[in-house]
């Protein structure tokens, strides 16, 4: 394995290792039982096929979300709209449970297509104000992600809002809307499948293509890319349109695979959460899997110390902010980099 | 020991990517004088100049300050010590008037409000005593560049500099303002100041400068007192060649014309003629060198047939067709390489895989692609070949670029682009900061594609490489052709230097020769 390689793993490894250290440090400070707490923490979520399905079930919006943003950080584009997408795309994937009653495998094939249609309108409006006029896309999409949240809240509270519910949630879809449990005593449901599926997708698509290809070096050195006489505006937009595709897709699978009823009451948080999955995954697709089964596995662990112990789940919170922290700091580690690359070169020559 | 105010010992300064900019700089700073530092671009002039303003900290070596030990550790650190810059590119805040723009990060408060009156009295007081004529209330985006640099200098000053380090200060001056400027550094000499004058300049070198101090390609070449050298021993260190290449070259006939630059001319953003009137014709199996200082506008020569840059004024044609509506891609795609300047920003993408960078101009093909796919058996093939047979040394295709010493980048590169037998080949300082021995390989297989009936455009500011390697010669100066040698053997180095340096020029006849006998 070559230095490069190393080190982004050594730089995660440690990253991961040091806010987990903090996280303990904070217990054994914070709990009173301090012991107790860190194997609810830690421990428990795997000690129930409920709990570990708990784990599978989250991790499927993060894969959605953790993919999106990993095609968009490879692009050299710092969109974090698929937040917006989620909850838009969500919702809309809830419309067609309600209204449509079709045939058991078209109904959520509909519903899911709607959503990353959506989802590649807005991306795609996105990366065109970017690569038309240079605009800051974190701006755009931040932006983009009240307005849709304010545009889906005004349409579930006026259109779809079951009124013989106390919360704002919607009517209830129709079962043939909702995907297949196909694990038995889990919730887990066949948006792992397509979740998979598409991680082996983008996979080919982002390593093994020509269009993936000019994402990739674009990315990586934008010169580079028009050096070689590539059309950076149509790479962007292909990126944007792909990594939108995929945020609507997770946020339908989410709330067809999840859900009877839409009952976002806020934005869901996931789209953001792509972009610390990204960013732990190193834009890899493979690595997105393993990243989002992280995050999961510690958000559960976390709930489950929240119920059973005197510390709240929003430590893992400090712990993610630690994490992106390091990770996102160019500096950490950056002497050791500089020793290996020092050694690689001398020994090269 | 001499009363050097500061001293560099053996400064190794090596960068992230594996680019050793100095490799032994050597340099002693006396008290009171005027000091030039004179090298070509990428000698490693300005990451010296960076060291000693503390922007950045050396590998290894060692720094004295007045005879004492020190590290620079940031500019803070350098200001404090005296030690003030003057950047080629003005670090002034546009909106703000010179007062404001001077206390900046040092404003006198009274209370918590800034005091204005103290500051334009400070300011005041500094302008009397260096006589430097500027009016503190004036907005700085109102000011002429020679005032710019006017306030820069106080700036400095303002911050109790005793060493002044100004960065190729007369690049963007007039004449007029040269010679203004040149008249308040010798005031503040008198004042007990040191200046640090960094050019490639000779003629300024010897007008105000006490001692020079040549850097050659990461190295010092020496430090001489101005008054015992004539421009022309300073040219010869500078520029002068120092391993003598020799290739046997055979006599090629030169074939039809590919490129032809017809009346080409581009403006700068101030609105000044970078390229004026530029004629020449490139031949098949032919390689025309263009020798010149840098910054003579070759640049922007390579930028507009690269098609980089489309608003110029002119006719660029590559065989019959006109270059001023075709795409990047389309250009290439006619046959064109490009072996680019800067490597690391252009010429690949240093965080991808050797492999991925050696497919850059033909990853669409047919060759590599099997449908939708890559195909990635014979991707791997390709570039294991090309890695063998251009002699990268590296431990698989699939290392990162940047892992790699700088000659074996530049190998890739090479590869990449010679290895599709092109039609045109543009090799723009193909050998900088590259080994020996990599320049050498780099050289034959140049040559080789010469004789392969590829029409070379090297541009050079290595006159040993620019000699040896070109059939004919154009240097440039100033934005203008001021030599055409249609066979490299009627001239020599010295002569060259004197058209290099702008002192001889051409007839225009002679120069004309450079598209009609093409």
């Amino acid at each position: 394995m070559n230095v490069e390689k190393r080190f982004e793993i050594v730089r995660t490894f440690v990253a991961v290792t040091i806010s987990l250290l903090i996280g303990f440090a904070i217990i054994l400070f914070a709990s009173d039982e301090p012991l107790s707490t860190l194997y609810y923490f830690i421990i428990s979520p795997s000690t129930k096929m409920r709990y570990l399905g708990n784990v599978v079930e989250l991790a499927i919006p993060l894969i959605f979300s953790g993919l999106a943003t990993s095609i968009l950080f490879q692009t050299g584009l710092f969109n974090l709209g698929s937040e917006g997408v989620f909850y838009f795309s969500g919702l809309l994937a809830s419309i067609i449970g309600i209204k449509f009653s079709l045939s058991f495998i078209f109904h959520p094939i509909l519903a899911i297509l709607i959503g990353s249609l959506f989802g590649m309108i807005v991306m795609l409006l996105i990366g065109f104000f970017k690569a038309k006029w240079n605009a800051s896309e974190l701006v755009i999409s931040l932006m983009f992600n009240s307005i849709f949240f304010g545009i889906g809240a005004y349409i579930l509270n006026f259109y779809f809002r079951d009124p013989n519910v106390s919360g704002v949630y919607s009517f209830k879809m129709n079962e043939s809307v909702f995907l297949n449990k196909i694990i038995p005593g889990t919730r887990i449901h066949t948006g792992l499948i397509i979740a998979l599926l598409t991680v082996f997708l983008v996979y080919l698509f982002l390593y093994r293509t020509r269009w993936g290809y000019e994402i990739r070096m674009t990315g990586l050195n934008k010169r580079f890319g028009k050096y070689t006489g590539m059309n950076t505006t149509k790479v962007i937009l292909i990126a944007s349109i792909l990594a939108g595709a995929i945020a609507g897709m997770g946020g339908a699978v989410e709330i067809i695979g999840m859900y009877d009823r839409f009952k976002w009451s806020a934005l869901p948080g996931l789209g953001f959460d792509g972009a610390l999955i990204a960013m732990l995954a190193k834009n890899k697709p493979k690595n997105v899997i393993f990243a989002a089964l992280f995050l999961a596995y510690i958000r559960i662990g976390a709930d489950l110390m929240a119920r059973m112990t005197d510390i709240p789940s929003e430590m893992v919170y400090i712990l993610q902010a630690i994490i992106i922290l390091f990770i996102s700091g160019k500096k950490f580690l950056e002497g050791y980099k500089e020793k290996s690359l020092l050694k690689e070169v001398k020994n090269n020559e | 020991m001499d009363n050097y105010i500061l001293e560099l010992k053996n400064i190794m300064k090596l960068y992230n990517n594996g680019v050793v900019a100095n490799k032994k700089v050597n340099f002693e700073l006396k008290e009171g004088e005027i000091h030039a530092i004179v090298g070509e671009n990428g000698a490693g002039k300005s990451t010296l100049m960076k060291i000693l303003f503390g922007m950045e900290q050396p590998t290894s070596g060692e720094i004295f300050f007045k005879g004492k030990k020190t590290n620079i550790e940031g500019s803070d650190k350098a200001i404090e010590m005296g030690i003030g810059m003057v950047h080629q590119h003005f670090m002034l805040v546009p909106s703000f008037t010179i007062a404001q723009n001077m206390i900046l990060g040092m404003e006198p408060k009274k209370g918590i409000s800034i005091d204005y009156n103290k500051a334009t009295d400070m300011i005041k007081d500094l302008i009397k005593v260096y006589n430097l004529k500027v009016d503190p209330n004036m907005k700085t985006e109102d000011l002429s560049v020679g005032m710019k640099q006017k306030v820069e200098i106080l700036k400095a000053l303002l911050r109790g500099a005793k060493i002044l380090i100004l960065d190729e200060p007369t690049a963007v001056l007039t004449p007029q303002e040269t010679d203004e400027l040149f008249v308040q550094l010798k005031k503040l000499k008198e004042n007990g100041h040191t200046i640090i004058f960094i050019s490639h300049k000779l003629r300024e070198v010897k007008s105000i400068c006490d001692r020079v101090t040549v850097i050659k390609k990461g190295l010092t070449m020496g430090t001489y007192n101005v008054s015992d050298m004539t421009e022309q021993e300073i040219s010869n260190i500078m520029i002068g060649r120092d391993v003598v290449l020799k290739y046997d070259k055979r006599k090629n006939e030169k074939g039809e014309a590919l490129l032809k630059v017809e009346n080409l001319s581009y403006k700068g953003i101030e609105g000044n003629y970078i390229l004026k009137d530029i004629n020449f014709t490139l031949n098949r199996g032919n390689i025309l060198g263009i020798a010149g200082i840098e910054g003579n506008g070759q640049r922007e020569l390579i930028s507009i047939i690269t098609g980089n840059k489309k608003n110029y004024e002119g006719n660029v044609f590559l065989g019959e067709k006109s270059i001023q509506k075709l795409s990047i891609g389309e250009i290439k795609n006619y046959g064109m390489s490009y072996i680019p300047e800067d490597r690391m920003t252009d010429g690949v993408a240093k965080e991808a895989f050797i492999m991925e960078n050696l497919i850059g101009n033909r990853y669409k093909s047919s060759e590599l692609n099997n449908g939708l796919l890559f195909d990635m058996n014979k991707i791997n093939k390709l570039s294991e070949e090309l890695v063998s047979s251009y002699d990268v040394v590296c431990k698989d295709i699939e290392q990162k670029v940047e892992s790699l010493s700088g000659g074996n980048i530049q190998k890739i590169v090479v590869a990449r682009e010679c290895s599709i037998d092109p039609e045109v080949l543009i090799a723009e300082q193909p050998t900088r900061g590259v080994d020996v021995g990599a320049a050498h390989f780099i050289h034959e297989e140049i040559i080789k594609l010469r004789d392969d009936k590829t029409a070379v455009l090297l541009v050079s500011a290595d006159l040993n490489e620019a000699m040896e390697l070109s059939d004919s010669l154009i240097v440039m100066f100033e934005g203008k052709i001021v030599a055409y040698f249609e066979d490299v053997k009627e001239t020599d180095e010295e002569e060259l230097g004197l058209y290099m340096l702008g002192i001889k020029r051409q007839s225009e006849e002679e120069i004309r020769r450079a598209i009609d006998e093409c």
